[in-house]
């Protein structure tokens, strides 16, 4: 699952943060790493970005890029 | 002397930890290796002169961004005495991999955890000197904009300002992402303690209004409607007060005073270098009060949340909700707005908004606009052909956004932090628009007289000749440029109105008065009997796409460095408006006649 498939107010960890080394330094940086817990907060309609939650930091991510964090199932 | 050098990563509040260190009297310097403008200050600190530098905010030492690169350029080429980091202290969680990864560059480095105040209302605990201990440098808690602990955080900084220079170490050592993981993590656990759940707080709910599904929207269009208002309404009439001052000045005081001397220096004088001062100071109230206000939605954080709004469509366009708020905003004036591109740090970004702020029909703009429209058109058909000017407005930049997105924005991706809800403080407002006004006659004032100067000179030789008749260079450049201005139904007259239009948008019929010989409140008649509806319009669309005006070249000049973006940001436009009035024009007269 990816960080675009989250439901909505859903939190679950990372597996994975995928795409060029830029951007994922960039993600590092901004909290988006391994383990780490994050929650989508809400939604842009129309395919506008995501707001999530990664520790106490709030970021805007394009679906685009949230398709490259690969999630670890939340035990259902 | 001494020199510190202030990192951190962006929106920590170091720029407002270096207004609070050093006063109101940074100014720009250079700096070997680098190309962007830092802020520097001077002051002095137990007894020594301390020369303090606020490097831009970056995330990691990596490299990939300009940033990046001017930092790592500025400490590998010039040496310092203190490494100052300032950070967040409620995103600990992700802000010390900075400071892991700084430290790996052997300076002397103190850290300044910021922004305390918030820490402590989300209850979060720092054990200051198990960190202290854990990463070995000193660190100090404080709220660089309520002033808390600032005095403790000063003198931090004096008591480990060592003697010796230091540059950075090989900037290749760093450890990789990888292994800074495990570090930080540790490091985290033991030193910084969050609560569980975070409360409730006033920024989630005030979100909850202002990001509504259905309510965002409009509620984001009546912000920037109110603040439109706020600006233009106060700082129209303040910048008509200057130049209605400075027209007075001239009569009763300055052109006296030059009664005996020849015509032609008077001329030049009050013409040339008076007018061309008096355009740089007309612009000061709206710059003042655009950042004023601009400061409130930056600082705010709803800049960020327009972004998340308004970024779908946005986004196809290669820009984002920031470019549009400051498109928004140029429909006021272009210049401001163009300054506001600052908040935007991706250079792509930034240049991509500059290239469509001056397709904004802004007010002087409008002024013209209102004018002809009046002079030509019936009173009913007049608010229609003003609207179609403002969609054309918006199709002139989006298609410009269109072909030049791949150039010059390459889709970067949207990571931009949300930040709490936050107001700034009266100091913060003042010193950002005083700022922001000094650069402005600084960085541009020089230009636009020189550009004022120039007009004068092309409408005022041979001196034999009436000021902007057929027989001045004007006149002349004029006649030769027809076979370019004949086919969009622009006469020779017309053509160099529009060369007065360059200086500034709202001069244009003054010019016109001058040109026909008459005053303003015959011209209107004149102006019916000469022109027909076709050619009129065809006249608005070149005036409202073609180049912006000499101010805002000045400032689009200041903003990019580059004389190539503001070669193609002149070019372009005029282009495009030769373009659009050409098919008007001819298929207009094609299809009705004229
Ligand atoms: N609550 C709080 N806000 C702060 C503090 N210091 C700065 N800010 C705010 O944080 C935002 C970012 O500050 P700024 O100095 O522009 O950050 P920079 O990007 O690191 O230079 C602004 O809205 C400041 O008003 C602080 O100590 N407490």
């Amino acid at each position: 699952m990816t960080l675009e498939q989250l439901a909505t107010g859903q939190c679950a960890r990372i597996a994975q943060v995928e795409g060029d080394e830029p951007l994922r330094t960039r993600m590092f940086a901004l909290g988006l790493r391994n383990g780490r817990e994050v929650a989508v907060i809400r939604r842009a309609r129309l395919g506008g970005p995501l707001q999530i939650r990664v520790g106490s930091t709030d970021l805007i991510v394009r679906r685009r890029e949230a398709r490259m964090i690969t999630l670890i199932e939340p035990a259902a | 002397m001494k020199r510190i050098a202030l990192l951190g990563m962006p929106n920590t509040g170091k720029s407002t930890f270096f207004n609070r260190l050093t006063g109101a009297v940074a100014r720009v310097g250079n700096w070997p290796g680098i190309t962007v403008d830092l802020l520097t200050a001077k002051l002095l600190m137990g007894g020594d002169m301390v020369e303090v530098v606020d490097l831009p905010g970056i995330y990691n030492l990596h490299g990939y961004s300009e940033d990046e690169l001017v930092v790592r350029h500025f400490l590998e080429k010039n040496p310092i005495n203190l490494l100052v980091i300032v950070a967040n202290a409620t995103q600990l969680d992700r802000q010390l991999a900075l400071v892991l990864q700084l430290k790996d560059l052997g300076l002397p480095m103190v850290l300044l955890l910021n922004m305390v105040d918030e820490a402590k209302r989300l209850g979060i605990q720092i054990e200051q000197h198990k960190l202290e201990h854990a990463l070995g440098i000193p660190v100090a808690t404080l709220s660089a904009k309520h002033g808390i602990g600032f005095p403790w955080a000063r003198q931090l900084i004096e008591r480990n300002l060592n003697d010796t220079l230091a540059t950075a170490a090989a900037f290749s050592a760093f450890a990789s992402d990888d292994a800074l993981e495990a570090r930080l993590e540790e490091l985290v656990r033991d030193t910084v303690h969050v609560p569980v759940t975070l409360s409730e707080t006033i920024t989630s709910r005030l979100d909850r209004l202002l990001l509504h599904p259905l309510l965002g929207l409009p509620l984001f269009f009546l912000a920037m409607y109110l603040m439109f208002q706020a600006i233009y309404t106060i700082g129209t009439p303040m910048q008509n007060a200057v130049e209605w001052l400075l027209g007075l000045l001239k009569q009763d005081a300055v052109a006296p005073l030059l009664a005996h001397a020849s015509p032609v220096i008077s001329s030049f004088l009050l013409e040339g270098i008076y007018n061309g001062v008096g355009t740089v100071l007309s612009f000061l109230p709206i710059i003042v009060l655009f950042f004023l206000f601009m400061g409130i939605v930056e600082d705010s954080g709803y800049l960020s949340r327009a972004a998340f709004l308004v970024d779908a469509f946005m986004s196809r366009l290669g820009l984002d909700g920031r470019s549009f708020v400051m498109q928004l905003m140029g429909f006021g004036c272009n210049v401001p707005a163009l300054m506001g591109t600052r908040v935007m740090r991706s250079r792509g970004l930034r240049l991509l908004t500059m290239l469509i702020i001056p397709f904004s029909l802004c007010s002087a703009r409008l002024q013209v606009f209102i004018f002809l429209t009046t002079a030509v058109f019936s009173p009913r058909t007049a608010p229609f052909v003003l609207f179609s000017l403002y969609c054309m407005s918006f199709f002139a930049s989006f298609l410009t956004a269109l072909l030049y997105r791949r150039r010059l924005t390459n889709d970067e991706p949207l990571l931009l932090e949300l930040p709490p809800y936050r107001f700034p403080t009266w100091r913060q407002m003042v010193m950002r628009s005083w700022h922001e006004a000094k650069g402005f006659v600084r960085e541009a004032g020089g230009f636009i007289l020189l550009g004022v100067v120039l007009v004068w000179f092309l409408t005022n030789i041979p001196f034999s000749a009436a000021p902007a008749s057929a027989h001045t260079l004007a006149g002349r450049l004029a006649t030769f440029m027809a076979p370019a201005f004949h086919p969009i139904g622009i006469n020779d007259l017309m053509s160099i109105a529009l060369l007065f239009g360059f200086v500034a948008k709202e001069v244009v019929i003054g010019a016109l008065a001058v040109i026909y010989g008459t005053n303003e409140g015959a011209l209107s008649g004149i102006i019916a009997t000469h022109l027909n509806w076709i050619e009129a319009y065809s006249f608005m669309l070149f005036v409202l796409i073609y180049t912006p005006c000499l101010s805002a070249i000045a400032v689009l000049r200041q903003e990019s460095k580059s004389w190539r973006f503001t070669a193609l940001a002149v070019a372009w436009p005029l282009f495009l408006a030769w373009t659009v009035s050409f098919v008007f024009y001819q298929a207009a007269t094609a299809l009705i006649g004229a």
